[in-house]
């Protein structure tokens, strides 16, 4: 079963100041190593989001992901990976560097439709 | 007549003490809990039709396990969709693992204690641990569940079916955590138990201050995990805390319902076998390594109930446990508790001094105990106009009605004082 773990940066400062970059290496060859990674990408900072919805006249609506409250926790990073179960995917989120320091991480199941 | 109308109660009972050993083995045979609680009453329902008839089998729980299997098998067949979905064939090799042996109590194998963890999985909501351990594990029906919790039937379905769909969605497995990992998951496990108790020992509101039929449930749900988990000491100190609270609930309520305090009780009327079992208990609890919550709770509880009044409880030692509690997990409510024993130990001033440097705490807010103990210390030490207001306080807060009338009385007792009070 394969389950997103969406990485969100503490409230306090961004995550990938707060962690060791090595701990990431360490991290991510790990996943590697015991072959469950299925894919992941960190993302830029926040400022550099941009949000499109398209109103009920199909007109087209850009916005930055803007204001940034303080208090926001901001997702930072997302992996994906293929484990058994539930408590399996956990361990391997609380493992993560991105839990640590304030931050957190969401496991959820990825959805996955029958031909 | 008569002879069937037996055999259908007996045909319950069986069902209501096989039901979480049939549907654990079920579970760990298909990795789905919807599937084993249908298999499950299906193979109930047509013991209910065949029973009666032909006779109780010699062994009641390998029937029942035999025809809900076959009811999940041929299910499964004609559904090869849903057969996938549960990836059946994947797993059938773990599932062929031998089963533990069955034990003197039944015929099937005992294999809740997978399914204990499972519905106190953390990923879960706490009220649906609760919820879920009581309708799987207790054998409840859901408005059985329900009524217990005071909430609408259609409420508690529906928490029910969240709960289960949480399991098989975000596939929660139906395991027993690994050494490693038992101390961190067993805890959860216990909370579920003991929250039960306390909602059958205190209820929280209503007309009624007990339900013990919850009380009794959660101890027996506790002698399970003794029986499954026998190295657990705070598996111990649970089920001994349960016993030595429990062995009060007859004196606990006066002929009218209302509520008797501790100081009050017919110290006669408490069960001298359950408060046995469980000294027992507390001994096995406290003894071949650092105590535990429970443990340490349970060994108060058995000294309230080993002291033959109030006066003569031993009440230095009591203090003493509290400080270890306070040390294991800080909380105002044990510290509550602990000025109340310290008021006891050393005088009412003492007790009040400690109760007023809590006035600031948020989670004693809205706690009735608080005002209540605080009421009890100022009546005690003759300020009547500030123990009425504290009574008052209390009152306001209480939820259940014989807590209430229990609250009215002391409130008025403080503008007549009672001269045997004094």
């Amino acid at each position: 079963m394969k389950y997103m773990l969406l990485i969100y940066s503490g409230a306090t400062a961004d995550a990938a100041d707060q962690c060791v970059f090595e701990d990431w290496v360490v991290y991510d060859k790990t996943l590697k190593e015991a072959g469950i990674l299925v894919g992941g990408h960190s993302l830029k900072d926040l400022t550099t989001a941009t949000t499109v919805r398209v109103g009920p006249e199909g007109d087209r609506i850009v916005t930055t992901d803007g204001p940034f409250a303080e208090t926001r926790e901001v997702l930072g990073g997302y992996i994906v990976i293929d484990v058994p179960d539930l408590d399996v995917a956990l361990d391997w989120a609380v493992r993560c560097p991105g839990a640590r320091d304030g931050g957190s991480v969401v496991v959820r199941p990825i959805a996955e439709f029958e031909d | 007549m008569d002879e069937q109308a037996g055999a259908t109660s007996s045909v319950e009972s069986i069902f209501r003490e096989e039901h979480g050993r049939l549907l654990a083995s079920l579970v760990r045979r298909f990795g789905d809990l919807d599937l084993a609680e249908e298999v499950a009453s299906e193979a109930i329902e047509a013991a209910l039709v065949h029973w009666p008839v032909d006779g109780v089998p010699s062994k009641p729980g390998a029937w029942l396990l035999t025809t809900a299997r076959r009811r999940a098998v041929d299910r499964l067949r004609r559904d090869q969709a849903y057969a996938a979905r549960l990836a059946v064939l994947q797993v059938e090799v773990e599932r062929a693992a031998p089963a533990p042996p069955a034990d003197a109590d039944s015929d099937l194998p005992d294999e809740r204690l997978q399914l204990f963890f499972t519905c106190a999985h953390p990923a879960l909501p706490a009220d649906d641990r609760v919820a879920l351990t009581l309708r799987c594990l207790g054998g409840l029906t859901t408005p059985e569940v329900a009524r217990a919790f005071l909430v609408p039937s259609a409420t508690m379905a529906q928490r029910i079916v969240r709960a289960k769909k949480k399991i098989r969605e975000a596939r929660i497995p139906f395991r027993v955590p690994g050494a490693d990992e038992l101390p961190e998951r067993l805890p959860g496990v216990l909370q579920v138990v003991y929250s039960i108790f306390n909602e059958g020992y205190a209820a929280s509101s209503g007309p009624d201050l007990q339900r013990p039929g919850l009380a009794e449930e959660a101890i027996r749900l506790a002698r399970i995990l003794r029986r499954l988990l026998p190295a657990e000491r705070e598996v111990a100190g649970l089920l001994g805390l349960m016993l030595l609270v429990h062995a009060r609930c007859d004196a606990r309520t006066g002929p009218a319902g209302e509520l008797v305090l501790l100081d009050d009780q017919d110290r006669g009327r408490w069960d001298r076998a359950m408060i046995d079992e469980g000294r027992n208990l507390v001994l096995v609890a406290l003894t071949g390594g650092p105590p535990g919550l429970y443990g340490v709770q349970a060994a108060i509880a058995a000294l309230h109930d080993e002291a033959a009044d109030v006066a003569t409880t031993d009440w230095p030692q009591i203090v003493a446990l509290y400080d270890v509690l306070l040390s294991l997990a800080p909380s105002p409510v044990v510290a509550l508790n602990r000025a109340a024993a310290v008021a006891m130990r050393d005088g009412p001033e003492a007790g009040l001094a400690l109760l007023d440097e809590l006035a600031g705490e948020p989670r004693l807010r809205g706690h009735h105990p608080y005002p209540a103990a605080r009421a009890d210390l100022l009546q005690r030490l003759g300020r009547f106009p500030e123990a009425a207001a504290a009574y008052q306080e209390a009152l306001d807060l209480a939820g259940t009605e014989p807590d209430q009338a229990h609250l009215r009385r002391r409130l008025q007792a403080t503008t007549t004082p009672d001269p045997a009070d004094t």
